[in-house]
Formats: C-alpha cells, sequence, structure tokens
C-alpha cells in the first residue's frame, strides 16, 4: 500500500484556489462593469466581457496558427528559413507517404462506416420497446475515452498461438470458425483496419443520437401518406426518410471525418504508430515533441489544418441551408 | 389507424424485413457492448485466470478478485499508482471546465445582447476558430507557457517554472483556451433565444448588464450550462493528447489517460493491469454518462464540431 493521501492534499487545495479566484474575479468583473459608463454604445461593457475569452483566444490560438505556420517553413530548431523543404520533405519520405495513405484509409472508412450503422441502428430500433435501452447501448462508448477503447480493442486483439487457449474474442472466434490465430496488429493494411473498427465502435453512437433526432422529426403525415400508396418498409426508407434527413446526415459524416482526421489517441495507445499504423496527428506528435522537428512537425500539422479546412467549409454552407429552409 | 388490407405475400415479406431488421440490430448491440463487457469481467479475474483462458469462459470457472484493482490503484512499485492519477485527472478536468463553461457564457452573452460595431464580426472570428486543429496550436503555445515571451526586448510573459500542484495551470489554460470556440459557439445559441423583451424590460428598469448576466440570464441558461459542462468534462477527462504535452507523464499531473496509454506501451502484456486500470479511467465518465445522458444527447445535438 503505498497510496499516500498527504501527497494528494495539494492537489485538490490548488484545484480549489484555482477555482474560487477565477470565480471571484469574473463576480468582480460583473460588479464593476455595471459601475462604468452608460452610453448608447456599450464600449465598456464589451471590453469588460470579451477581455478575458479575447486574451486567451488571440495568445492561444490565433498566435500559434501564426507562428505554426512560419514554423512550417523553417529548420527544426524554428531558426532558419528553408522555403518549402519541409513539405517536399513529407512527399519524398516513403515513411510519411504511408502516413498520409493511413489518413486517407482512416477518412475513407470510418465517417461512412460509423454514420451507416448508427443510421441503420437509428431505423431499427425507432419506436421498438427497447428503444431507451438499446440507443444506450450504442452511445455507451461515447463516453469512453480513446484510450481506454483501444485498450478495450487490443485484448479483443490478443493473440496466443495456435494450439493453446485464446484469450482475446477476435482470435477465439477464428479458431472456433476453424481458422488459424493470427496477431491481427502485425500486418499492413490490415492493422490500420483494425484500428479503424475502434473509431466506428466510439463514434457510432453519436451518429445514431444525431439521425435518430432527425427522423423523429420527419412529419408523421408524409410517413402515413407514403403508407398509403402501398410503400414498404424499405423503400420508405430510401425514398421518403433517407432524402429528408440527408442534411443532418451529410452533417454527421462531415462531422467523424473532421474527428477523424485528428486521430491520434487511438494509434499511439494501440500499436504507439509501430507496424506501419502511424497517421498524421501522431506523426505530427512524434517529429515536434520526441524528434525536436519542429519544422516538420509544424508542417504536418499545416496539412491536417488545409485538410480540415474544406470539410468545415462544407458544413458551414450546409448549416446556413437549413437555417434559411426553416 | 386501421392497416390497409395486405396480401399474404405482403404479409410475410414483412414479418421476414421485421425479423431480420430485429436480428440486425441484436447484432449491432452485442458487437457494441461484449467488448466492454469482456474488459469487465477480466478486470476481476485472478492474473492467471486472465492469460491462460478467454474471459467467456467465465462461467465454467468463476474466481473472482479485486485484486487487480488493488494493485493498480495503490501498490507502489510502478505497477500502476492510478489513485493518484485518478486525483489528477479531477484536478485537470474540474476546473478546466469550470473555467470554460463559465468564460463561454460572458463571451456568448455580449456576442448576442451587447451593442458595439464589429460585434457579428467577431463572433464570426470565434466560429471560424472552431475549425483550428489543436495540433496547429501545440509547439506555440507549449514554448509561450514554459519559456515565457519578450517583445521588443520587454518580458511581457514571464517563463514559468512550476512545481508541485501548481503544474496543472497551464494544462487549465491549454484546455480552457481548446474548449472556447465550441463553449462560445453553443453558449451563443442558447443566449441567442431569449426574448428580447426580457432583457430590454430589465435595461429599462435600470439594470446593468453585469446584473442582468447574473440574475437573469444565468438561471434561464442553466440546462445549457449542465450540457456544456458536461461534454467539457468529459472532453477534458478523456483527452490525451493535451495532457501528454502540458502535462508530461509525473506522477505529479499526468491523468488517468496519459498513464494507461504509458502502461499499454510498456506492460501490453500484463492484461490484469490494463483491463483494471481502463475500467478506472472509465467508472466517472460512465457514471456521468448514465445518470445525465439526456443532458449529453442535447449538448452534443446543439452542436457537434469540436476544434
Amino acid at each position: 500500500m503505498g497510496f499516500d493521501i498527504q501527497a494528494e492534499l495539494p492537489k485538490l487545495l490548488w484545484l480549489g484556489i484555482g477555482v474560487a479566484a477565477f470565480l471571484a474575479v469574473i463576480g468582480l468583473l460583473l460588479v464593476i462593469v455595471d459601475r462604468g459608463p452608460r452610453c448608447r454604445r456599450d464600449w465598456w461593457q464589451a471590453a469588460c466581457f470579451l477581455t478575458p475569452a479575447g486574451v486567451l483566444l488571440v495568445v492561444g490560438l490565433l498566435y500559434p496558427v501564426v507562428r505554426t505556420t512560419v514554423l512550417s517553413v523553417r529548420d527544426r530548431g524554428g531558426t532558419a528559413w528553408v522555403g518549402l523543404d519541409n513539405y517536399a520533405w513529407m512527399l519524398t519520405q516513403p515513411e510519411i507517404l504511408l502516413v498520409l495513405r493511413n489518413t486517407l484509409l482512416w477518412v475513407l472508412f470510418a465517417p461512412l462506416l460509423a454514420t451507416a450503422i448508427g443510421l441503420a441502428y437509428a431505423v431499427l430500433v425507432d419506436r421498438s420497446r427497447y428503444e431507451a435501452v438499446a440507443k444506450s447501448m450504442l452511445f455507451m462508448p461515447m463516453a469512453i475515452s480513446f484510450v481506454g477503447a483501444s485498450i478495450i480493442w487490443k485484448f479483443v486483439y490478443t493473440y496466443r498461438p495456435a494450439g493453446t487457449d485464446q484469450i482475446g474474442l477476435l482470435n477465439q472466434v477464428v479458431v472456433w470458425l476453424g481458422g488459424e490465430p493470427r496477431q491481427w496488429l502485425l500486418d499492413q493494411p490490415l492493422n490500420t483496419l483494425l484500428l479503424i473498427v475502434v473509431l466506428i465502435w466510439i463514434q457510432a453512437g453519436f451518429a445514431m443520437v444525431v439521425q435518430s433526432a432527425a427522423i423523429k422529426a420527419v412529419p408523421d403525415d408524409i410517413i402515413e401518406a407514403a403508407r398509403i400508396d402501398g410503400v414498404n418498409a424499405w423503400q420508405q426508407f430510401w425514398r421518403v426518410t433517407l432524402p429528408m434527413i440527408w442534411p443532418t446526415v451529410a452533417v454527421v459524416l462531415i462531422t467523424i471525418s473532421v474527428q477523424t482526421l485528428k486521430v491520434f489517441d487511438i494509434v499511439r495507445t494501440m500499436t504507439g504508430g509501430q507496424f506501419h499504423t502511424s497517421v498524421i496527428a501522431n506523426e505530427m506528435y512524434n517529429q515536434a515533441f520526441r524528434y525536436g522537428e519542429l519544422g516538420r512537425g509544424s508542417a504536418l500539422a499545416v496539412v491536417l489544418f488545409v485538410l480540415v479546412i474544406p470539410l468545415v467549409l462544407v458544413q458551414i454552407a450546409n448549416t446556413r441551408r437549413t437555417r434559411e429552409a426553416r | 389507424m386501421t392497416p390497409a388490407p395486405m396480401s399474404s405475400v405482403a404479409r410475410v415479406r414483412r414479418a421476414l424485413t421485421s425479423r431480420a431488421a430485429s436480428a440486425a440490430a441484436i447484432v449491432i448491440a452485442i458487437a457494441w457492448t461484449v467488448p466492454t463487457a469482456g474488459l469487465l469481467v477480466s478486470s476481476v479475474r485472478p492474473e492467471e485466470r486472465i492469460m491462460t483462458s478467454g474471459w467467456w469462459s467465465v462461467l465454467a470457472d468463476p474466481t473472482l478478485t479485486l485484486r487487480n484493482y488493488e494493485e493498480v490503484l495503490f501498490a507502489r512499485d510502478g505497477s500502476g499508482q492510478l489513485a493518484s492519477y485518478f486525483v489528477n485527472s479531477f484536478a485537470i478536468a474540474v476546473p478546466s471546465m469550470v473555467f470554460v463553461v463559465v468564460l463561454s457564457a460572458l463571451t456568448a452573452y455580449a456576442l448576442v445582447w451587447l451593442r458595439f460595431p464589429g460585434r457579428d464580426w467577431l463572433f464570426v472570428g470565434v466560429f471560424a476558430l472552431q475549425i483550428v486543429p489543436l495540433q496547429m496550436a501545440l509547439v506555440p503555445l507549449l514554448r509561450l507557457l514554459s519559456e515565457g515571451a519578450t517583445i521588443g526586448g520587454v518580458e511581457v510573459l514571464p517563463a514559468w517554472e512550476l512545481r508541485g500542484a501548481f503544474q496543472f495551470t497551464p494544462v487549465w489554460l491549454a484546455h480552457t483556451i481548446f474548449g472556447l470556440p465550441l463553449g462560445i459557439f453553443l453558449m451563443h445559441n442558447f443566449v441567442a433565444q431569449l426574448p428580447r423583451s426580457l432583457i430590454e424590460a430589465a435595461r429599462a428598469d435600470g439594470a446593468g448588464h453585469g446584473m442582468i448576466f447574473r440574475g437573469i440570464v444565468l438561471p434561464l441558461i442553466a440546462p445549457a450550462l449542465v450540457s456544456l459542462a458536461l461534454l467539457e468534462f468529459l472532453w477534458v477527462w478523456n483527452d490525451l493528447l493535451v495532457a501528454l504535452i502540458f502535462a508530461g507523464g509525473s506522477v505529479e499531473v499526468a491523468p488517468l489517460t496519459v498513464r494507461l496509454a504509458e502502461m499499454a506501451g510498456t506492460r501490453g502484456g500484463e492484461w490484469q493491469r490494463l483491463t483494471a486500470g481502463a475500467f478506472v479511467s472509465m467508472v466517472v465518465p460512465l457514471l456521468v454518462f448514465l445518470s445525465l445522458q439526456r443532458y449529453f444527447a442535447r449538448g452534443l445535438l446543439a452542436g457537434s464540431v469540436k476544434g
């Protein structure tokens, strides 16, 4: 027994002080704001309300974005200008090309399958007797960390030599079906696909909840009219429900795509990026924080950023269209 | 409603579809719960059983123990010591959550109800910040916090040399910064739905914006605050990347996720520790999730893009 409560007290104390001090400052701010001048324009009030978050966002996000972009055209220490060398390096190194290919695999499979499974499940359990429980089952992985989920699945993929008892579920199923157990996480590109399964497992619940809400918002009279026209369940889904909820499906697809592009925890926990499973976010971390290659790490971050931008633009256009339609 | 008369063929087909549909739903539900169940069952099996037989054989051989938890939580020999990391996770998640929720509400209020030129452009700017991936901010922010900043020879931010519990501060700051764009966006949606007449009546009675925010707006958006707090808490609790970079790996500040990822890397075969450890990290999110599921779903529905 080595747990020492005394060593933990300072943490909780600092937690309490931090929160109390923050709330005191905000409380004071709310008093000060009403003491200030009141004019037609709320300059003073805006300054009081916006300064805390404004400073944090400018210093913590805006400045870093500019700085990272600048670093991406500099050398490893961030001092000398190297032009586009870091980007050229990316496109000429076989390892990094592999990283880009893996990221592509992730973005191709994870959003599509997670959205499809979530949608199918939402339709299947809609208005069934056990809907609430059934939904919780799919939704539950959303609460688990990517690290926790990775450990859960690493255990599912565990390998024991043929002839001994398997302890991993996947190999046991293979053995039951008469096959040979395998070391699933060693062979590319299968290992990357097996890592993608973990993200699908996490994100399907999100896809299900959002799409289920959209399905419930489809007006009853439209469904009724289709049914009177003699449409069966299958046709009803493809010709009525899906077109009606398409904007939501698109939002879910894109949201998961953005998440997928930034995936890091799963790869790091399950393989550490070994066996040809690395992705951009993982490589960025390695270059910048393990090898001290600030230039290359920053260039990878910029690539990630550039890949995310079009997705978000589509997202914004989509949101605006649905708002106008309302 | 009376069902339209059906031919017998149609009836058979419908029965088959609904049976196939139920079967499909059950298969998915099983695939989504069995891996977690396997982890839970394994975490209470003795080490030698975990290593030599599948967890599904527990029914034939129900030997259960809490030893794994005892070891992984409290033993000092480097086998986990997760109790300390558990406290760290709390010490990181709670303040970050409070900071994000309060600052988001404050900022959203200003962006909706204060009158000053450029207000809408500011909101568009905050909205746009949501798309910045964490990765874009990590290197400069870490340098800023660890090395300080000088502008034109004047030190505007000193280098932080923090010891002990004070090392949580940069982690709080980083999480707050990364949580704000989504938080402000979500709160903006809620604050903008408040009736204009309400705010204007209070203004006419002579209330200042500080008082309106504290006395009228905060109570009215309380459910939204809970939703955001929940999302933010889970997000910070489950985060690995920010913690790795701003907290490092020491037992003084690193959260559970960092320790678990490390154990998965260095002690990948010690399933008795990994399974128990993973469950220790999951128990708080699962409890929060099960008790407040409705708020969680609402938060997700309100805005689903996280930067």
